[in-house]
């Protein structure tokens, strides 16, 4: 399964950022192969619809789940149309959320 | 003969003025172009007489005939489109958001497969009214919406060409202010002499420049603050058309809904010399081209 985590940073050390939208990276962990692909988010800015955008490179990807802090209602809706489970609320490193989360 | 008054810096006058000068010109028609907050009403008065809905074209999609292709969304500019392909996990799907849609129609005419028609939204009202040979005309925004350009371009569709108009337009350096002055022939920007008023003056001065509309200042509440704005204007050989005082019987008045120039009389003589120069500008402008 590919599990996305917004990252402050583009390492598994760095810290989950509490933003969806506009989080300064994605990513992407591949919990079968244990592999991490970091991904500078593009949508940082977007004059409006940075969650949309974001929620449609989180889905392009192939993720399942999204480990955040928090979600706004564009990109919610949007990630729900993709199947996405959302988790919000995530803190820590990119590693012990995904440790915490497979 | 379009005037618009703008500041940069909010609460500084721009209303006051407007309503002052259109009170001291004849032939005039006042439009509110601040349709977050218009209040030019409270100090002309008027009568409205005609109130008509504003609507935006907004993108409605046929699910039969979409292939989930993506050109309407790589078409919108503001990311108003969400496009799912199909995947293990869904049929895909195309999202609208119609609170950031501008209505530009372009996703309804490039999609291939027109399966987009664009159907109304209401964002607003636009009424339409006068007292004694004023014509007056606002806008309104309906609560909870975010974007105004849209609702004053269509309030700047009731400009009379034969009038000379006075546009009072939003406070700010953004989209609604740019969408309120374009087109128009002069623009006064009303600044105080403060580090904010001067910090804003300075933006505002920068998007005319570029607009290349010719503006002068009017400092209000001149008495106060330091001397930095003066010294800007003078460097940068800008035209301070008028200084308006800091006087309590102006506050007092404009918390009554009364303008300056009906309590303090002499005070239209000035705005009469105001336009006058403005005349000339413009005149001398016109020449050039």
């Amino acid at each position: 399964m590919i599990i996305c985590v917004t990252s402050q940073g583009n390492s598994v050390e760095s810290r989950v950022d509490p933003r969806f939208g506009r989080c300064a990276y994605f990513i992407f962990a591949d919990t079968s192969t244990g592999k991490f692909e970091a991904i500078k988010n593009p949508n940082i800015e977007a004059t409006g619809g940075a969650g949309p955008q974001s929620a449609q490179l989180v889905a392009s990807k192939g993720a399942k789940k999204i480990l955040t802090g928090n979600v706004g209602p564009n990109a919610m809706s949007t990630l729900a149309a993709a199947g996405i489970e959302v988790v919000t609320n995530v803190w820590g490193s990119v590693k012990e959320a995904v440790d915490n989360n497979k | 003969m379009i005037v618009s008054v703008a500041s940069g810096k909010g609460g500084t006058g721009k209303t006051t003025i407007a309503s002052s000068l259109a009170l001291s010109l004849k032939n005039v028609q006042f439009i509110d172009c601040d349709v977050e907050e218009p209040n030019a009403q409270i100090f002309l008065k008027p009568d409205i007489k005609e109130k008509t809905k504003a609507f935006i074209s907004v993108p409605r999609v046929d699910n039969t005939k979409c292939t989930l292709c993506g050109k309407c969304k790589e078409v919108c500019e503001y990311n108003a489109i969400a496009v799912l392909p199909k995947s293990q996990r869904g049929d895909g799907k195309v999202l609208i958001f119609q609170e950031l849609c501008h209505g530009c129609g372009a996703c309804a005419m490039l999609c291939p497969e027109q399966a987009i028609t664009e159907v109304d939204r209401e964002i607003g009202e636009i009424e339409a009214g006068s007292k004694d040979s004023l014509d007056f005309v606002h806008g309104r925004l309906n609560i909870g919406e975010a974007m105004s350009p849209p609702l004053i371009r269509q309030v700047k569709k009731h400009i009379n060409p034969s009038k000379t108009v006075i546009i009072d337009a939003p406070p700010g350096t953004s989209c609604p202010v740019i969408t309120a002055v374009k087109g128009s022939d002069y623009c006064i920007l009303v600044t105080e002499p403060t580090p904010f008023g001067l910090n804003d003056l300075v933006l505002a001065v920068g998007g005319l420049r570029k607009l290349a509309i010719p503006f002068g200042v009017i400092i209000n509440r001149s008495d106060l603050g330091n001397d930095k704005t003066e010294k800007y204007c003078a460097s940068e050989k800008i035209n301070v058309l008028m200084r308006v005082p800091f006087k309590k019987e102006i506050a007092l008045a404009y918390s009554k809904g009364v303008p300056m120039a009906e309590i303090m009389p002499e005070l239209k003589e000035e705005f009469k010399k105001v336009f006058k120069i403005i005349c000339g500008t413009v005149d001398g402008e016109n020449h050039k081209q």
